[in-house]
């Protein structure tokens, strides 16, 4: 792990690039949760760069790998990597949240190539994709299921349920993944209702449990390998809300903006350039 | 009436290698001879409603037709939003066989008591509502499941019920079942008050008010095309349900005649808007509340004003 911790991981180009196509949904849509978003683009970008196998052109092939964004508020980052994969053109993340889009304020499975569970109500996914990791191994796939929940998410009890179902069936091709970036929408997540000692808890419940920076990319790749135990596994991500714009880092007003306008774009743009 | 939908749950497992079945907690044995027979496609998860219907909906996504048994008021109050979205929202083949519908579980108490399940499920887009009258036509509701679309919702009655079904009338999700003729008045039901009110019929019949029965399985999709068929040739309509009056059958029927634009009386039998008090057997509720043959008739005589025409 970064010894500087997820603040002090520096982005390159493409995390860069990634964040300018948030930008671009954020500009086009004038709304958007930003700081929720922004902790996830390295997760989701080593998933579709070099974990998931899936073929953009044919997104229901039975033998991809399912990765749902449990999270679904952070659903801007999934759409800059679909949109970056060509599930669709980029043209349609400029359309986020308008009549009649492509994309929504939260992922529909069946309106946006590539989404595999309509969430944004949290604590649906980890269920979900449990019953796809069993339907692969009854099917003889070997499909890996993914799903990304956020630090806040894990108040639900429907998440700790599906922890100790997935445990019980031995379910290795299954990995969750917790976006921990110890900020919730009202505040900072141990005020709210702690969730430490979180890598403890995953692992009472049954899961192989893996730290790493979550803006590390090597640190990824390495820590979303398959499950090594036979259990599955649990990968949580230190991270860092807003991740890449200095003014919403940490900063709880940028957790979720229903209104984005001209000096706020200008302001984010300004602030991805100063890392390229 | 469970025993049979159960049973008929191993037998579409035989038949259809999509079928699932999924209990939480259930009683010991349950289906033992179907988790003998197909270990890989019986689960026993536990007491968590919120995750058995996340679960079932990754396994509809991915091609299986899960059926998911447990008491009533659990797998609708409990995880209503996984209802909503994780099996409606999605538009799975997923069904929830609630055991215990209406006053079933009278002596365990008011939590035990499904009385809003109808309305709460009913206001879920793509959710389809069943309430077989016996054991018989479970086996027919059973066996139209394999192949729906979408989610639905199996009511159970306490079993044992008296059979009068009957095979020639079939059974087909969606399209009501007349089973008594006359143009007095029509009383439609559903669950096994259409037992009760074809016994209010016989009774009225007795004293020369000829009133129609439609038996409403299918509580949603409602049968639009047979309630107004019969609701333009009669006087008035009653409706029974083991289920609040207010957001179940009663309510449907009222929207469906009224939206029609036909100026009949509705008077509509069923739960008050309080949670059943008293405990008892299941028989002692119904009777305490009015769900009974010979309210119906009384009801009917009201609409009609007392006189057969």
């Amino acid at each position: 792990m970064n010894t500087n911790g997820p603040e002090g991981t520096p982005l390159d180009e493409r995390s860069i690039y990634l964040r300018s196509l948030v930008i671009d949904s954020l500009e086009g849509g004038g709304r958007g949760h930003v700081g929720s978003t922004l902790s996830l683009i390295e997760i989701i970008r080593v998933l579709y760069d070099d974990v998931l196998r899936v073929r953009p052109q044919e997104p229901t092939w039975p033998d991809r790998d399912r990765f749902i964004l449990s999270k679904g508020h952070g659903c801007l980052a999934l759409y800059a990597l679909l949109a970056d994969k060509g599930f669709f053109p980029l043209s349609e993340l400029r359309e986020q949240c308008k009549a009649g889009a492509m994309l929504g304020g939260h992922p529909e499975r069946g309106h946006t190539p590539g989404v595999e569970a309509s969430t944004g109500a949290l604590g649906h996914g980890l269920s979900i994709g449990l019953g796809m990791a069993l339907a692969a191994r009854m099917q003889g796939r070997n499909s890996r299921v993914f799903v990304a929940m956020g630090d806040g998410e894990l108040d639900e009890g429907s998440v700790w349920e599906g922890a100790m179902c997935a445990a019980k069936h031995g379910l290795s091709n299954l990995t969750a993944i917790v976006d921990y970036n110890k900020l919730q929408s009202y505040g900072l997540k141990r005020d709210v209702l702690n969730i430490e000692p979180l890598t403890d808890k995953w692992a009472a419940f049954g899961f192989e449990v893996r730290e790493c920076d979550g803006h590390a990319i090597g640190a990824l790749r390495e820590a979303l390998r398959p499950s090594t135990s036979g259990k599955p596994v649990v990968v949580i991500c230190h991270t860092l809300k807003g991740k890449g714009l200095s003014f919403a880092e940490q900063n709880p007003s940028w957790h979720h903006k229903a209104k984005i306008g001209v000096e706020d774009v200008a302001r984010m743009r300004g602030a991805l350039e100063t890392q390229a | 009436m469970r025993q049979t939908s159960l049973k008929m749950v191993h037998e579409l497992a035989r038949k259809d290698p999509r079928v699932l079945f999924i209990g939480s907690d259930l009683g010991a044995g349950t289906l033992a001879d179907m988790k003998k027979e197909f270990p890989d496609r019986f689960f026993m998860e536990g007491v968590c409603e919120a995750n058995i219907i996340g679960m079932a909906a990754g396994l509809a996504m991915e091609g299986y037709v899960p059926y998911i048994n447990t008491i009533a008021t659990f797998l609708t109050r409990r995880c209503f939003e996984q209802v909503a979205i994780d099996l409606c929202l999605h538009d799975l083949p997923a069904r929830l066989i609630a055991s215990g519908g209406g006053l079933v579980y009278a002596p365990l108490g008011p939590t035990h008591l499904a009385m809003e399940d109808i309305a709460i499920l009913r206001a879920l887009p793509n959710m389809t509502i069943v309430a077989p009258v016996d054991a018989e036509e479970m086996v027919r509701v059973m066996e139209a499941s394999l192949d729906w679309p979408h989610p639905m919702y199996i009511r159970l009655a306490k079993g044992g019920d008296p059979v009068v079904s009957r095979a020639e009338n079939g059974f087909e999700i969606g399209r009501a079942i007349q089973m008594a003729e006359g143009s007095d008045a029509l009383i439609v039901s559903t669950g096994v008050m259409t037992t009760r009110a074809l016994e209010a019929a016989r009774s009225l019949a007795a004293d020369g008010v000829a009133a129609a029965v439609l038996h409403m399985h299918t509580i949603k999709p409602l049968d639009a095309e047979a309630l107004l068929r019969l609701a333009s040739a009669t006087r008035a309509i009653v409706t029974v349900e083991e289920h609040l009056a207010s957001g179940g059958l009663g309510t449907a029927v009222l929207e469906c005649v009224s939206d029609a634009g036909l100026a009949k009386r509705v008077l509509r039998i069923g739960l008050g808007d309080v949670f059943p008090e008293g405990y008892g057997s299941q028989e002692h509720l119904l009777q305490s509340n009015g769900l009974t043959a010979a309210r119906i008739r009384d009801t009917v005589l009201t609409a009609i004003g007392g006189r057969a025409s």
